[in-house]
């Protein structure tokens, strides 16, 4: 094995790094790597609305079998599953839409 | 093997029979196919950053990319205060990952351990729990304004409020099936169009073109979903944190 040579001091390297970067515009692709949002986000939104009707489903059905009101809490809480999906998807789009206005992206 | 169908490949079988009385706890391939997916993470990165190169090599950038993706991840969506998270999270992108990466390699007998749901419930469960307490404990009962969305009229919150909780417990929900689902559709629309090839005979050229691209595909989609799992677990951890909507 060859001695590596030692790297002179990586504080100053790290100084200098730092001053040449901010010397002239920073290239996007180097301070974010890959991120590769806009598939994602239809994944993302698309699964929440399911998701939700499935778990306000659930509630329903389950607070059902406890009070004996089957099938009225099933309904009312698939009303208020889809409502809670519709409004996770809002949030999701709404948020990606302030990220996409945001200047640097 | 049996028969061959496209869903052959997500079933599991007991390589190891280990039965506890009524309970069955035998290693099977999905096991196997989790402890592979450990010792590839644990492999790939000892080795790729053992050099420890100023100026790395292709390997050491692979890991180095690997820790920058989720760094940026918790970075933007969380801030520096889910900093002491990253080991967590870090640790689940790379299994996840790996065991996505590893459910893609053409190799008979393979398994893709992420394609169960359970598998990904398992994660997206303990993930939902341990948001939970951290927002508890950091919060104490004020966690429960979490809730109560802000600026609404009185008369609108037994509206609202069910509506909240419900989407605060779709969440491990959505974040498992959308992994798994993505695993289990890439993967049987695969095997299907492979089982087109052999099918056709000659013709078998056009499904197999399909079968290349859709691996394509599949190569993209199994980084995505890791990175969106992980994305989502930030913005969980950060309404955990900062105690507002995303």
């Amino acid at each position: 094995m060859t001695e590596e040579p030692q790297p002179p001091d990586l504080k100053e390297f790290s100084d200098r790094l730092r001053k040449a970067q901010g010397a002239d515009v920073p290239d996007p692709r180097l301070s974010r790597p890959f991120a590769p949002r806009g598939m994602g986000v239809a994944f993302r939104v698309a699964t929440e609305l399911v998701a939700a009707l499935v778990v306000g489903g659930g509630f329903g059905w389950l607070l059902d079998g406890w009070l004996n009101t089957r099938p009225w809490l099933f309904l009312v809480f698939l009303t208020f599953g889809f409502a809670s999906g519709i409004i996770t998807a809002f949030r999701a789009a709404s948020r990606i839409s302030a990220e996409a206005d945001t200047p640097g992206n | 093997m049996e028969e061959e169908g496209p869903l052959e490949q997500f079933r599991i079988h007991e390589l190891i029979p280990i039965h506890f009385g009524s309970l069955n706890a035998s290693f099977t391939n999905s096991a196997l196919f989790m402890v592979i997916s450990i010792a590839a993470v644990l492999l790939f990165l000892t080795l790729s950053t053992g050099a420890r190169s100023l100026v790395p090599s292709r390997w050491q950038s692979l890991a180095e990319m690997s820790y920058g993706v989720v760094a940026n991840a918790v970075k933007d969506n969380v801030g520096m205060e889910g900093w002491k998270y990253f080991p967590f999270i870090f640790s689940v992108f790379m299994f996840v990952l790996f065991a996505n990466f590893i459910g893609l390699l053409p190799v008979p007998g393979k398994f893709t351990v992420t394609s169960h749901i359970i598998v990904t419930f398992g994660f997206a469960g303990l993930i939902f729990v341990g948001v939970t307490l951290i927002a508890l404990f950091r919060h104490g009962f004020k966690f429960f304004g979490f809730f109560v969305p802000h600026g609404v009229p009185p008369y609108l919150l037994p509206l609202l409020v069910p509506i909240e909780i419900i989407g605060y417990f779709t969440r491990p929900i959505s974040l498992s099936v959308r992994l798994a689902a993505n695993m289990l559709a890439g993967h049987t629309m695969l095997a299907v169009f492979a089982g087109f090839v052999v099918a056709l005979g000659v013709f078998g050229i056009a499904p197999f073109l399909f079968v290349v691209a859709v691996y394509g595909l599949e190569v993209i989609v199994a980084f995505l979903q890791a990175y969106v799992f992980v994305v989502l677990t930030c913005l969980y951890l950060s309404d955990a944190i900062h105690l507002h909507h995303e």
